[in-house]
């Protein structure tokens, strides 16, 4: 992989990100409704409407306003939210390692278990394992997130007890070191489960399917013909090949992933980025919507070129123009 | 498959010889007869059939008003109320018949415009290739990157919620995989033989690709678009859910959403709204899967 390539596909997310800027922007701004009258109520007096619309800048033509928010961004300076006053990329940078730690939980779990599932059941075609885990996944893969959510509490956490209903910690709970991250933990357990399942079901049918087609190929069949233990063939020889496009759906499914986090977030309390868009939006806390919408596109954007970089990687004979 | 040169082709103005309607129509039959000997192809069928069937007629057969008090709150389900009521003792059985018409109608238009604007680009790019296709596949990967629940989530909070507003806006966002997979078809199947032989006898650009392309790239469309619509009723459920969906009507999302504070006392709420949403999805998912299983092994 040359270096001139990483650069090409690096210099196109400007471009991109650019355009989802202006798409966000645009359409936020050009909704009914004005947002003085969402800041500072109904009955207001035309001074305080003044005074509001000069501090968050909303006198100038939105070309200019848009000119000065790009500009800002570029910085990394998200503006101010309506509500709170504070920074919006300090608001946002609180929430994310909520939505970070249940997100990044999901796609590990999802992953090594995806492929571990679609690799045993593979190793059987039509065996019980085989025809029981392409039934459960069918299945989950048509279930929405939050129905699972419910599911999963009406059973496990409401239901046996097992787990708690919602939130991040145990309230009222002053635990410190390893008793914290313990509890966080069991917190986490149910909504990265989840979070994970559509995940698992994706990469097991990918998995599945790749391996059954490589298992039949002649280097898998040289391999066994060698005396190489069953899980070795598996593991060394016939794996390799349907990993690559594991990868790739790993990575092209960063939006759904973040999407279904949102979802996820709500059905289990979970303190993240979720449930502070849902909050702004109810109080029309623009900077902060807006902020919310640009960091979760540019990390899509970031996670469909690494994507994109890791497929060529791994499979060298991938080119592009 | 194809026809071959030889195969008398068009000899005067538009109208098309018997010959050429039956070698187009031909295929598909036989991709329909393979389809129901599937099991994934005869349960993906009958599902999807009960989900529309009950979305077109349905209403009309309801016991009651989805949104009438029809009995006590939070009751069990029982001979009555086969699926229960809800807080307010509405009946949920008519609120899923109903929510059945809801997904049925986003997924419906949904699907026509995703078909249209992926047709379009798909044709447009793949038939004159160069510059045109370079910008619309530009404009189609970026497209693919916007995060499109993030932003129907932003754009209907801001503009209130409705159904049209939520159907523009899923149609928008989700037409990419299948000017992809149009794009893809058109750039194999213009190069064959039939299609040359039309060209030779000196038909249009419009009517090759009108008669003699796209035909025969509809069944791979009918398996993708089964995917899209798939992940649109799973859009609109969780739309729905987080109580964007359109206020007037009721939706499995929306029904869903009410079970959420009522979890521990009455799990019908939950358990009949995410049923229905999984067993329409489960439908598509089945059709579209078997329909690329017989277009796989056919070629």
């Amino acid at each position: 992989m040359t270096f001139g390539y990483v650069g090409w596909r690096l210099l196109q997310v400007v471009p991109t990100a650019a355009a989802i800027l202006l798409i966000g922007f645009l359409l936020i701004h050009l909704a009914p409704g004005d947002p003085v009258v969402a800041l500072a109520g109904q009955n207001g007096d035309a001074e305080y409407y003044a005074f509001i619309r000069d501090k968050f800048g909303l006198d100038e033509p939105l070309p200019e306003q848009l000119a000065t928010y790009a500009s800002r961004v570029v910085q990394a300076d998200l503006g101010t939210s309506y509500l709170q006053g504070r920074p919006v990329a300090t608001i946002i940078a609180e929430r994310i390692p909520a939505t970070l730690l249940l997100s990044v939980t999901a796609l590990v779990l999802s992953s090594v278990a995806g492929v571990a599932l679609g690799s045993l059941a593979a190793s059987r075609p039509h065996g019980l394992v085989d025809v029981a885990s392409t039934g459960a996944t069918l299945a989950v893969y048509a279930a929405p997130v939050f129905w699972l959510g419910q599911l999963a509490i009406l059973g496990l956490a409401a239901g046996l007890g097992w787990f708690p209903v919602q939130g991040m910690t145990s309230p009222r709970s002053d635990a410190t070191g390893l008793a914290a991250a313990l509890d966080v933990a069991h917190h986490l357990a149910l909504p990265a489960l989840v979070l994970a399942s559509q995940e698992i079901a994706a990469v097991f049918r990918l998995t599945r399917v790749g391996l059954l087609d490589e298992l039949g190929s002649d280097h898998v069949r040289t391999a066994r013909a060698k005396g190489l233990s069953a899980r070795r063939v598996l593991v060394k020889h016939a794996l390799r090949r349907p990993l690559v496009p594991v990868v790739t759906v790993i990575g092209g499914r960063a939006g759904h992933l973040l999407s279904g986090a949102i979802v996820t977030e709500i059905v289990f309390g979970w303190p993240g980025l979720g449930r502070l868009l849902l909050s702004s939006l109810q109080t029309r806390d623009t900077p902060v919507v807006l902020g919310i919408f640009l960091v979760v596109a540019f990390f899509v954007i970031l996670a469909n070129v690494g994507t994109d970089l890791t497929y060529r990687w791994l499979d060298p004979r991938v080119r592009y123009r | 498959m194809a026809r071959t040169p030889h195969a008398p082709v068009a000899a005067s103005g538009d109208v098309a010889p018997a010959g050429l309607d039956l070698a187009v129509t031909a295929p598909r039959q036989r991709v329909l007869r393979r389809l129901v000997r599937r099991p994934a192809g005869i349960v993906g069928s009958v599902l999807t059939g009960m989900f529309v069937l009950v979305g077109l007629f349905g209403p009309a057969l309801a016991p009651y008003d989805p949104f009438a008090v029809v009995g006590p709150s939070l009751a069990p389900p029982s001979w009555p109320h086969p699926m229960g009521t809800d807080a307010l003792g509405r009946d949920l059985f008519s609120g899923i018949v109903a929510g059945a018409r809801t997904s049925l109608l986003v997924a419906g238009l949904v699907g026509l415009m995703v078909l249209a604007i992926g047709l379009v680009v798909g044709t447009l790019s793949s038939w004159w290739g160069g510059w045109v296709d370079d910008s619309l596949m530009r404009l189609t990967e970026l497209f693919q990157v916007l995060p499109r629940f993030f932003l129907a989530v932003v754009v209907i909070a801001y503009f209130g919620p409705g159904l049209s507003l939520l159907i523009v806006m899923l149609g928008l966002t989700s037409w990419t995989l299948l000017a992809r997979v149009v794009r893809a078809e058109v750039l194999s199947i213009k190069e064959r033989e039939f299609v040359e032989a039309a060209r030779v006898a000196g038909a249009s650009s419009t009517r090759l690709v009108l008669r003699e392309v796209l035909p025969n790239a509809l069944p791979a469309m009918s398996a993708f678009l089964g995917l899209v619509l798939a992940q649109v009723l799973l859009i609109e459920a969780s739309l729905g859910f987080i109580g964007l969906g359109d206020p007037n009507l009721v939706s499995w999302g929306y029904l869903a959403s009410q079970a959420q504070r009522f979890l521990r006392v009455a799990w019908w709420m939950s358990v009949f709204p995410g049923l229905a949403i999984a067993v329409a999805v489960l439908g598509f998912n089945l059709l579209s899967d078997a329909v690329t299983d017989v277009l796989g092994s056919s070629r």
